[in-house]
C-alpha cells in the first residue's frame, strides 16, 4: 500500500464494501440451495444435491422453465422486429411528432409496472388472451421495447452513414444496403438488444402474475412457490436462473454492444 | 449496365442552396473522356456539394449532369456507375479486402468466375496481392486507400471522383499514391474528377484544375496557365504564392499601381483599364526591367531557396524567392531585385 494515497485507499475499502452488499444475496443464496435441511436455513447444516433433484423431477418447474424460455425468445423477437424499425425513424427521420414518438418508446420504463399489468389485465380478459402464452409476449415486447429503442438508437447515432452511401454508390439498392452493410455493421447492438429484451421477459414477474393465469412462467411459479411452500427448492431454482441470465450478460459482453455506450 | 466504360461529363448550370448558403451557383463544367479534371478550392467553396450531385448523393435544385451523353441528374447513385473514394475510404470494415473489391460486382449479379478474376485483376493492379483476407482495420492508411481504389474501379466506372483521399496520409506516402492514381487513370484512360484544397497536390496531378470559391467557378484552365496566367486575384492568391497589386493601364505596355509605383509589363491591354498584377516570388532576379529596392523584413532558409518578404519604397511589400546560394541575408538588409516585363502577368 506504499505510496498510495489516503483517498484511494479509501475509494478501494468504499468499493470492496458496495460489492459485498451487492453480493451478498447471491452468496446466501449458493449455498442454501446445496442444503441438506428441509427449511432455508443459513448457514446450511450440511450438503446434498436434494433440492437440484426436486427442481428437475417436478414437471411444473420443467414446464415453468421452458415456457419462460420460449416466451422471452418471442418476446426478443418480437420486439427487435418492433424496436429496430422504430430506432431507425427516431434516428433518421424527420417528421411531425418525431420527439413525442421518442418519449412514449420510453415510457414503459416509466409507467409502473402494476398499473400497466392492471391495464393490460382489463383489455386482454375482454380479448380472452388471459392464461396464452401469445398475450404474455405480447405485454412483455412493451416492457423490452425500451431496452431495444435506446440500444439501437445509440449504435444508429455512431453509425458511419458515408458507408451507406459508399454501398450505394457501388451499385447496391436500399435493401441491399441494409441488409449487407447497414444490419451486418449492427450486429453487435442487435445481440445486445435482443438480449437485453430476452432477460427483462425472463425476470418479469408482475405482469406474469396478472396475465399467466394457469399456465405459470418461472418468475411467477417462484412466487407462487414462495406462499406456498418454502423449501430451498425456491434456492436451487433461483441459482438456476442466475447463472443462465449470466452466460446471457457474457455473451452481451462477448459479441453485443456494451451497455455504458447505450447509456449515453 | 456495367462495362460501358470511360466516359465524358456535363455538367450545366448546377444550382445547390442549403438554406441562406448558396453552395453551387450555376456552375457548368466539362470533363473530356479520360481527361483528370481537378475541383480545386478552400473548405465550403462548394466543391464537395458538387461532387456529391455527381455522385447522386444531393439532388441539385437546378442545372443538369450528363454523362456520356445521357442524362443522370435524377438517377439514383446506384444506378450510375460511378465510382468514387471518399475522404475517410469508406470501406467496409466487416468484410475482407477481397469482400470489399467484389461488393460493386456482387451488387451486379456478376458470376462468381469472373467475379473472383476481376478482382484479383484490380487487387494486381493497386499491388496488394496476398492481404485478400485482411480486414480494413489491418491494413495502414495506404494500403487503405489502395482498397478504396480498387473498389472503385473494379467494375469499370464511367467516372471515378477521388474525395480528397489523400489528406489522411504522410507526405512521402502522399507523393506515391499520388503518382499511382495518375498512373493508373492514364492506363485505364478513367476519366476522373479530384477533389483538392492542396494546389500543390492539384498541380502534380491534373490535366486540368477548376478553381472554386463561394459556389462558383472561378477559372478552368490547364495546370500552367492557372499558375501562369490566373484570372483573377483569388485564382492568384490561391494557387501558389503570389505578389498581387491593383492600378490602372496608362498607356500600352505600362501600368501605374495604386501604390504609387509603374511597372512595365508585356500586356497590350488599352490605356484607362483598371487592372491586377501579378509577380510570383520566383520570377524575381538581380536586374531586371523593373527594379525593387527593399529591406529585409524576414528571411527564410527553405533547402534549395530563400525566401524573402521585403519593404520597399511606398509601403509597397514584397514575397520573392532567391536561389539559396552564399548566405541568408539578415534582416534589416537593403537588397536590390527586378523583374522582367513578360514575367508579370496582368489580368
Amino acid at each position: 500500500m506504499k505510496g498510495k494515497p489516503l483517498s484511494r485507499r479509501l475509494l478501494i475499502v468504499a468499493g470492496a464494501l458496495i460489492y459485498l452488499f451487492l453480493m451478498l444475496p447471491i452468496l446466501v443464496v449458493f449455498p442454501i440451495s446445496l442444503s441438506s435441511a428441509p427449511y432455508l436455513q443459513f448457514p446450511p447444516p450440511g450438503l446434498s444435491w436434494q433440492w437440484y433433484e426436486r427442481y428437475l423431477d417436478d414437471p411444473q418447474w420443467i414446464d415453468a422453465t421452458w415456457r419462460s424460455l420460449y416466451i422471452g425468445g418471442a418476446t426478443a423477437v418480437l420486439a427487435l422486429l418492433l424496436g429496430v424499425p422504430l430506432a431507425f425513424s427516431l434516428v433518421r427521420g424527420r417528421y411531425f411528432g418525431r420527439v413525442l414518438v421518442d418519449r412514449l418508446a420510453l415510457a414503459p420504463i416509466i409507467v409502473p409496472t402494476i398499473i400497466l399489468s392492471v391495464a393490460v389485465y382489463g383489455v386482454f380478459a375482454k380479448l380472452k388472451l388471459i392464461g396464452a402464452w401469445y398475450g404474455l409476449v405480447l405485454a412483455h415486447t412493451v416492457l423490452a421495447l425500451p431496452f431495444v429503442v435506446l440500444v439501437m438508437t445509440a449504435g444508429l447515432r455512431d453509425f458511419d452513414r458515408s458507408l451507406e452511401q459508399a454501398a450505394e454508390g457501388l451499385g447496391a439498392s436500399r435493401w441491399r444496403t441494409l441488409s449487407r452493410v447497414t444490419l451486418p455493421l449492427l450486429r453487435p447492438s442487435l445481440v445486445s438488444a435482443g438480449l437485453l429484451a430476452f432477460i427483462s421477459s425472463f425476470d418479469e414477474v408482475v405482469v406474469a402474475l396478472f396475465l399467466a393465469g394457469a399456465n405459470m412462467t418461472l418468475p411467477k411459479k417462484m412466487f407462487d412457490n414462495i406462499l406456498m411452500e418454502i423449501d430451498p427448492t425456491i434456492a436451487s431454482v433461483s441459482v438456476i436462473q442466475i447463472l443462465l441470465v449470466t452466460v446471457v450478460m457474457v455473451l452481451i459482453g462477448r459479441f453485443g454492444r456494451g451497455l455504458r455506450d447505450s447509456a449515453r | 449496365m456495367s462495362n460501358r466504360g470511360s466516359a465524358d461529363l456535363l455538367i450545366e448550370g448546377v444550382g445547390k442552396r442549403f438554406g441562406e448558403v448558396m453552395a453551387l451557383n450555376g456552375v457548368s463544367l466539362q470533363v473530356a473522356q479520360g481527361e483528370l479534371l481537378t475541383i480545386l478550392g478552400p473548405s465550403g467553396s462548394g466543391k464537395t456539394t458538387l461532387l456529391k450531385v455527381v455522385a447522386g448523393f444531393e439532388t441539385p435544385d437546378g442545372g443538369t449532369v450528363t454523362v456520356g451523353g445521357e442524362e443522370i441528374t435524377a438517377l439514383p447513385p446506384a444506378k450510375r456507375d460511378i465510382g468514387m473514394v471518399f475522404q475517410n475510404y469508406a470501406l467496409f470494415p466487416h468484410l475482407t479486402v477481397q469482400g470489399n473489391v467484389s461488393f460493386p460486382l456482387e451488387m451486379r449479379n456478376v458470376a462468381r468466375a469472373e467475379i473472383d478474376r476481376r478482382v484479383a485483376e484490380a487487387i494486381a493492379m493497386v499491388e496488394l496481392k496476398g492481404y485478400e483476407r485482411r480486414l480494413p482495420r489491418q491494413l495502414s492508411g495506404g494500403q487503405q486507400q489502395r482498397v478504396a481504389l480498387a473498389r472503385a474501379i473494379v467494375f469499370n466506372p464511367r467516372l471515378l471522383l477521388l474525395d480528397e483521399p489523400f489528406g489522411a496520409l504522410d507526405r512521402k506516402l502522399r507523393e506515391t499514391m499520388q503518382l499511382e492514381v495518375r498512373r493508373l487513370q492514364r492506363k485505364l484512360g478513367l476519366t476522373t474528377i479530384f477533389i483538392a484544397h492542396d494546389q500543390e497536390e492539384a498541380l502534380v496531378l491534373s490535366d486540368r484544375i477548376a478553381v472554386m470559391n463561394h459556389g462558383t467557378i472561378q477559372q478552368v484552365a490547364t495546370t500552367t496557365e492557372i499558375y501562369e496566367r490566373p484570372a483573377n486575384d483569388f485564382v492568384a492568391d490561391f494557387v501558389g504564392e503570389s505578389n498581387i497589386f491593383h492600378g490602372t493601364v496608362s498607356a500600352p505596355g505600362t501600368v501605374a499601381l495604386d501604390n504609387g509605383r509603374t511597372l512595365k509589363v508585356a500586356s497590350s491591354l488599352p490605356a484607362g483599364r483598371k487592372v491586377g498584377v501579378l509577380m510570383r516570388p520566383e520570377r524575381f532576379s538581380p536586374g531586371g526591367a523593373n527594379a525593387f529596392v527593399g529591406e529585409v523584413l524576414e528571411a527564410v532558409y527553405l533547402g534549395t531557396s530563400f525566401k524573402l518578404r521585403l519593404a520597399c519604397e511606398g509601403g509597397m511589400e514584397l514575397l520573392i524567392r532567391q536561389p539559396a546560394k552564399g548566405s541568408l541575408p539578415g534582416t534589416g538588409a537593403r537588397i536590390e531585385v527586378g523583374i522582367e516585363p513578360d514575367a508579370i502577368h496582368v489580368f
